[in-house]
């Protein structure tokens, strides 16, 4: 293929074109938030108000939501790293009767949709006491099978010599998992990491279903019980959505790579 | 899946009996797995087979004790208009979402593949949306699209129920444009590039190329692609209660939300179980077609 320079690449017609689409309503979003009452039917805030964000994290309790929503999302992540990462160990490098039906079985379960788990699984947290808790927040989600698929995926392809020259040496299969095993699954790690996060901290349905109060809701709960109250204020509005969805774009931002990485295994995987 | 054994490393294995180390890995294994499978098992397995027996029953969610009504609720569901409606929201839903979703993502990840400035950029923005909850983009369209919204051109989007469910498919879409275009992108970095220049030699145009080597050869990504888009609106709760709440006039009340509110506002635990399971068996079916249609993900030989 000839390129000829200077001219500009037609491909960036389309594709700016489609990143416009994508970011004008979170320019929307951001702007308004910055806009005064009187002015907020302008596309533009005329000055910018700042004083809307402390007045909108006032009217709602947006701090206790935080809280509740960091603790259940660090409960989810560190649950993911630990329960997934015994169970990826077992899959991809322990012999054991029924192993690969049971990954069959767990791999199948992904296609099933939350509807169909719910009711029994709400009845479940309630009969244990749960409900309206952290804990019905936390332990029903602790382990996934997406992290054990990835975490498995990756074990299998470091080399099983470290093992064997580890068993060897005398270690024991949990040392081998500890000082061998995890140093080198890092990656995948960050990883599933990246997307516990984001699954706790955007999740709706579940703490929909289990929480009754401001005590234990979440940010995404929160909001949406803001939205409903303060639906002729746009602008406060808005500056409650920013403040709902910034630290998974922050996460993101940081960890971009970490999260493509797990959707292309994804893909691989097929 | 093939599980590979690196047979040289049995010459070590060999300082340990044979059995021994088998029936101690059997051990380790099921304290390893016990965690996980006991979570996975509690609150998705069970839940399973309890939403089986859940639909068989009137119970209401409260009382202790299910009452038995065999398959009344089955029979209900068939004749129920909005069990229909919901039915036929969800499949134009799927329908829209699925299409737009494999369109676009193709069409942007195509155009991202050859060497591009910006790449990462772009990438970054089409992500935006992807990593945002449901609930913050959803409150921001809800505005854009009432009819003094800066981008309603006069129309009352959420105000008429087939409107109302093409703005869910166009809210959807946009916000799963980014994955799919990372997971085409992921696909087509995956083709052997000896095929495209064999294929130049042979004086293929540009269109044939993709008409002939890469569309065939996307065909499991797709396959995936649309199983993702199919579980996505299928599930489909969290957009739907935040932009519509299911309405107007049931317009855009998929599957998802119909179980949740004929469980938690109509308190018919029973019959909301039953919804679930034939739109379980929707969702089975349609993953099986699919999967058919794109012969069985078999052309990657």
């Amino acid at each position: 293929m000839v390129v000829t320079p200077r001219r500009p690449d037609p491909r960036h017609l389309v594709l700016g074109a489609a990143s416009l689409v994508t970011v004008a309503p979170f320019a929307w979003m951001v702007a308004t938030s910055l806009k005064s009452l009187p002015n907020v039917q302008h596309m533009w805030p005329l000055e910018f108000e700042w004083g809307n964000y402390p007045e909108a994290l006032s009217a709602a309790p947006f701090a206790r939501y935080y809280l509740n929503t960091a603790v259940m999302t660090l409960g989810i992540v560190a649950g993911h790293l630990i329960l997934d990462t015994l169970a990826a160990y077992a899959f991809a490098r322990l012999r054991f009767p029924l192993r690969n039906t049971i990954f069959a079985v767990l791999v199948a379960t992904m296609l099933v949709p939350t509807f169909l788990t719910m009711l029994p699984a709400f009845d479940l947290v309630v009969r244990m006491g749960w409900y309206d808790s952290w804990a019905a927040l936390i332990v029903p989600r602790l382990a996934d099978v997406f992290g054990i698929v990835v975490l498995r995926t990756y074990m299998q392809t470091l080399p099983r010599e470290l093992d064997e020259a580890a068993l060897v040496d005398g270690a024991g299969r949990m040392r081998i998992l500890w000082h061998v095993v995890v140093p080198l699954c890092r990656p995948a790690l960050a990883t599933v990491a990246v997307f516990s996060f984001l699954f706790g901290w955007n999740d709706f349905l579940w703490p929909l279903l289990v929480t009754a109060d401001d005590a234990t809701r979440t940010v995404q709960l929160g909001l949406s019980v803001f939205t409903s109250k303060y639906g002729p204020y746009p602008h406060l509005l808005m500056a409650g959505t920013v403040v709902a969805a910034v630290p998974a774009i922050v996460i993101f931002l940081f960890l971009q790579k970490a999260l493509v990485r797990g959707l292309a295994g994804t893909g691989s995987k097929e | 899946m093939i599980t590979t054994q690196v047979a040289g490393a049995s010459a070590l294995r060999r300082a340990v009996p044979a059995r021994r180390r088998r029936r101690g890995d059997t051990w380790t294994a099921a304290l390893c797995l016990a965690p996980a499978l006991a979570v996975i098992g509690a609150f998705v397995i069970y839940p399973i087979v309890a939403t089986g027996r859940l639909s068989l029953t009137s119970w209401n969610g409260a009382t202790p004790e299910l009452p038995f009504v065999g398959l009344a609720n089955y029979a209900e569901m068939a004749a129920d208009p909005e069990f229909r409606n919901s039915l036929v929201v969800t499949i134009l839903y799927g329908l829209g979402v699925t299409v737009l979703g494999v369109v676009s993502g193709l069409g942007l990840a195509v155009l991202l593949n050859a060497p591009i400035r910006g790449l990462a950029l772009y990438r970054g923005i089409f992500f935006l949306p992807v990593v945002t909850s449901s609930i913050a983009v959803a409150t921001v369209w809800k505005y854009l699209f009432e009819p003094d919204g800066p981008f309603s051109a006069g129309l009352n989007w959420l105000g008429d129920p087939s409107l109302a469910l093409v703005s869910l498919t166009l809210l959807t879409a946009w916000k799963q444009l980014g994955l799919n275009v990372v997971l085409y992108l992921t696909a087509l970095q995956a083709i052997p590039a000896h095929l495209y220049e064999a294929a130049a030699l042979d004086g293929a145009t540009r269109w044939r190329r993709l008409r002939h080597i890469t569309i065939p050869l996307l065909a499991p990504m797709t396959f995936f692609v649309i199983l993702e888009g199919l579980i996505a609106t299928f599930q489909g709760f969290d957009l739907v209660y935040a932009l519509t709440q299911g309405g107007p006039l049931g317009g855009t009340e998929v599957l998802g939300f119909l179980v949740y509110r004929t469980a938690f506002a109509s308190g018919e635990f029973g019959y909301a179980a039953t919804i679930a399971y034939a739109g379980f068996a929707l969702v089975l079916g349609l993953s099986w077609m699919n999967w058919r249609l794109q012969g069985g993900g078999a052309r990657w030989s």
